[in-house]
């Protein structure tokens, strides 16, 4: 009796781990010539369009005016020279309005009481009807200097969104509603103790309430404070496809203040009236803005405004921010689109498929490793991808002497690294699509009307607004808000439309849009996988 | 191989019926594909449905507007071109990822014939079906703009193909769909590959428009428009202000037509000159 000995193969057995898979999947996707190649050529045609558009900006100092467009705002400042002022979060801003000011030494507070504020357009006859535009401000201000972009807090009234406090540009809370009249009167105080200044508003004088207080670092200890009054542009905005216009119609507001009282000290002897006006003030014929003073009772008109610029095209601030460098990631979306869904699509057309499902029979972990490979190779694409769109872009516009808008560091990070979390993402959508379709053209076709579509639909000015707001809501292109380059503010009407940059959803949530369809899609494809025979 | 071929031809049939046979194999094979059909009917419906809802969002205040109204509510032939390239794409295409061509090949040896026989097809069919579509559009643009503003009162007048303008608008648009898809075949025979060849073209459409729009430089602005595939041939929808677009309608066609001929004639080299 021999004993037979099974055969066993001498070789060490393989782990079949994750890991594994990962490998193997790697491997694929890295010995594909054409894959690896149109990776590199999303690169390249990102970081090309965005050199493109880069180097044919204008420089700052020349304006173009185009037929029946007003054009941006001309700017008086020096060829290359930064033309806007940056407010103290290093944003570009508007720092224009009529000021009586006296010097506050240390900590000590005003108060006024505003009982008319009226507008007007300057350059029409005194008959036309008298207008308000609802960001009209008058009220009272404790501000850094006279420098343009410095700091401050102004409580104030406004033509239509009532007592308002804001502060350094940027910031803004409501107080008491309700338009100002000679019958209802607003009391308004500002208080400053060491850096922190606290709005006051009141109906009556007598009952106050805190509206708001902000620390505002760095303040020195002689501020200048007093009344101001200032009154933005009424625009009015229209499209056609391919193009936008805007017609901008300064508006100039008057106010009337009593009953100003002080604490602290205040070591001149009378208010000097000053109209601060920055570079980009354009001159409005047909009105003075000034002040006068007849016993204790102060009329002042102005016209600007003090708030941050808005970029775009059809507003006033820079119209080229970075999200216009990134424009080409369209393109390179497509490229990485068609990779991924190839690293699908191409196993079924060469029967490998099978052989993938034999060696890892567990299939929901072939779709996951797939997954892994695809979004990582993407998202080194998609990074290298926007940082050169950005960098050289940026280096190629300052070359050129153009003013675009400024970014602090974290949103042009947000941006960049947005914009490859974007790609990446978006090349796991088509693989899921892929798995689920089966076929390239139609994994293709959904990516490109899904994603590619709506954006390039929003991308240009002239579709209408709320339709391209719409598909940027719900459909995965909804992550193109991780581009946008500056928010929104409610107290500055403005163009806030996609072909500006202005997305309907915040970054992250439109990103999170894109991942909501993501994760949909893979959830169908690994069911797919699994019941349908391969 | 070219010899039996020829030997084959003497005997044959003659060359009009050659034509007409390839010109019907070709048909067989576009018309037995179930995609071709759907594709064709979603081609149709995304350019309906984007221009009806374009329509839809576009307002014309009482202060005045500067749309123009056949462009508006031909809008939609943006979305929809991208599935006219799929349909072109995969008649090509396809045979590659199946294998046919090497059986086309063999019952049909002359590859331009066959390109041409392709070609003929493709256009036909997105003519026809775009026409269908473009009228669709037009028809939505007449119902649902006046009430939205573009009445007489704001200087517009109601969408209508017996005027000229609106009627080269429209008749373009079904031409620039067709030209589209010619562009397409070209790209696709060259490259063979389905994702490749769509990811190209739609890449190649939709850079310009996208790009010219952030360009601040009217100057490249300008030469970058009259030089896309897509920018220019959609001079043709223009009805307002011809005076300021930096070609003429039929000239921004024409632009497309000398790309589709372009890539015609690379793919017909290529695939003359190259193993399938």
């Amino acid at each position: 009796m021999t004993t037979i000995t099974p055969y066993r193969s001498t070789a060490r057995n393989a782990r079949d781990g994750f890991g594994q898979l990962l490998h193997a999947e790697w491997t694929k996707f890295r010995t594909v010539r054409g894959w690896v190649i149109g990776m590199i050529l999303a690169v390249l045609v990102t970081g090309g369009l965005g050199v493109l558009i880069g180097k044919s900006t204008v420089p700052s100092c020349s304006v173009q005016t185009s037929s029946g467009q007003s054009g941006p705002v001309q700017h008086g400042a020096a060829c290359g020279a930064p033309a806007y002022p940056l407010g103290p979060g290093g944003e570009p801003v508007q720092d224009q309005f009529y000021f009586v000011r006296q010097p506050l030494a240390g900590n000590g507070s005003i108060t006024v009481r505003v009982t008319s504020l009226t507008g007007r357009f300057p350059g029409q006859g005194a008959g036309s009807a008298p207008v308000v535009v609802p960001w009209s401000k008058a009220g009272i201000i404790m501000k850094d200097g006279t420098r343009q972009g410095s700091g401050y807090a102004a409580m104030m009234v406004t033509g239509g969104n009532g007592v308002r406090m804001q502060w350094n540009y940027t910031g803004d809370t409501p107080g008491l509603p309700g338009r100002v009249s000679a019958a209802g009167p607003r009391w308004l105080r500002l208080s400053r103790d060491g850096d922190t200044i606290t709005g006051y508003d009141s109906a009556d004088g007598t009952h106050w309430t805190r509206v708001g207080a902000v620390a505002l670092g760095g303040l020195p200890s002689t501020v200048q404070a007093g009344l101001f009054v200032t009154s933005p542009d009424a625009a009015t905005y229209s499209s056609s496809l391919g193009s936008g216009t805007v017609n901008n119609n300064p508006t100039a507001a008057t106010a009337v203040f009593d009953h100003v009282s002080r604490t602290g000290r205040w070591p001149a002897s009378a208010w000097t009236g000053d109209y601060l006006q920055g570079p980009t003030s354009m001159g409005i014929s047909g009105y003075t803005p000034g002040y006068h003073q007849v016993a204790g009772r102060f009329t002042v008109t102005g016209s600007g405004d003090i708030a941050p610029l808005i970029a775009g095209a059809l507003n006033d601030g820079p119209a080229i921010t970075v999200r216009d460098y990134l424009l080409g990631t369209f393109a390179g979306l497509i490229a990485v689109a068609v990779v991924a869904a190839m690293f699908m699509t191409a196993e079924y057309r060469r029967g490998l498929i099978r052989t993938t499902l034999a060696a890892s029979p567990h299939r929901g972990r072939v779709l996951a490793a797939k997954a892994i490979v695809i979004g990582s190779a993407a998202f080194v694409a998609g990074l290298a991808a926007a940082a050169a769109a950005v960098l050289l872009a940026t280096e190629v516009a300052r070359g050129n002497g153009s003013s675009v808008f400024p970014e602090p560091w974290p949103t042009e990070l947000r941006i960049i690294a947005g914009t490859a979390a974007l790609i990446a993402v978006a090349a796991v959508f088509t693989l899921a699509i892929a798995t689920m379709v089966r076929r390239s053209a139609a994994a293709i076709l959904i990516v490109i009307v899904t994603i590619v579509i709506p954006f390039v639909l929003s991308a240009p000015p002239g579709i209408p607004a709320s339709l391209t707001e719409w598909l940027l809501r719900v459909t995965p292109a909804a992550a193109f808000a991780l581009q946008q380059p500056a928010p929104q503010y409610y107290q500055v009407q403005a163009s806030y439309i996609p072909s500006s940059g202005f997305f309907p959803l915040a970054p992250w949530t439109g990103f999170a849009v894109l991942c909501g369809w993501t994760a949909l899609a893979l959830v169908l494809a690994a069911y797919l996988l699994r019941r349908r025979d391969a | 191989m070219n010899a039996p071929a020829a030997g084959l031809t003497a005997v044959g049939p003659g060359q009009a019926r050659y034509g007409r046979e390839t010109l019907h194999a070709e048909w067989t094979k576009l018309r037995t594909v179930a995609s071709t059909g759907w594709l064709l009917l979603a081609a149709a419906a995304l350019t309906i449905g984007v221009s009806a809802a374009v329509d839809a969002a576009a307002a014309c205040p009482a202060s005045g507007c500067q749309a123009d109204p056949a462009k508006l509510s031909l809008t939609g032939v943006q979305a929809g071109q991208a599935i006219v390239v799929i349909i072109a794409v995969l008649a090509v295409s396809n045979e590659y990822s199946t294998g046919m061509i090497r059986i086309t090949l063999a019952a049909m040896p002359r590859r331009l014939a066959v390109l041409a026989a392709k070609a003929t097809l493709i256009a036909g069919l997105v003519l026809t079906v775009s026409a269908v579509a473009v009228l669709a559009c037009v028809l939505a643009g007449r119902l649902i703009l006046p009430g939205h503003g573009f009445t007489a009162a704001h200087g517009y007048l109601l969408l209508s193909l017996s005027r000229g303008p609106d009627l080269r608008a429209a008749c373009g648009s079904v031409l620039y769909l067709a030209l589209i898809a010619l562009l397409s075949l070209g790209v696709a025979t060259a490259v063979r590959e389905t994702a490749v060849a769509i990811g190209l073209v739609l890449g190649l459409l939709y850079v310009f428009p996208v790009v010219t729009s952030a360009i601040s430089n009217q100057h490249w602005q300008r030469h970058l428009e009259q030089i896309g595939p897509m920018t220019a041939g959609l001079y043709i929808q223009a009805t307002a202000s011809l005076r300021s677009l930096p070609l003429t309608p039929w000239q921004g066609l024409g632009v497309l037509a000398l790309w589709a001929a372009g890539a015609l004639t690379l793919g017909g080299l290529v695939f003359r000159f190259r193993d399938a």
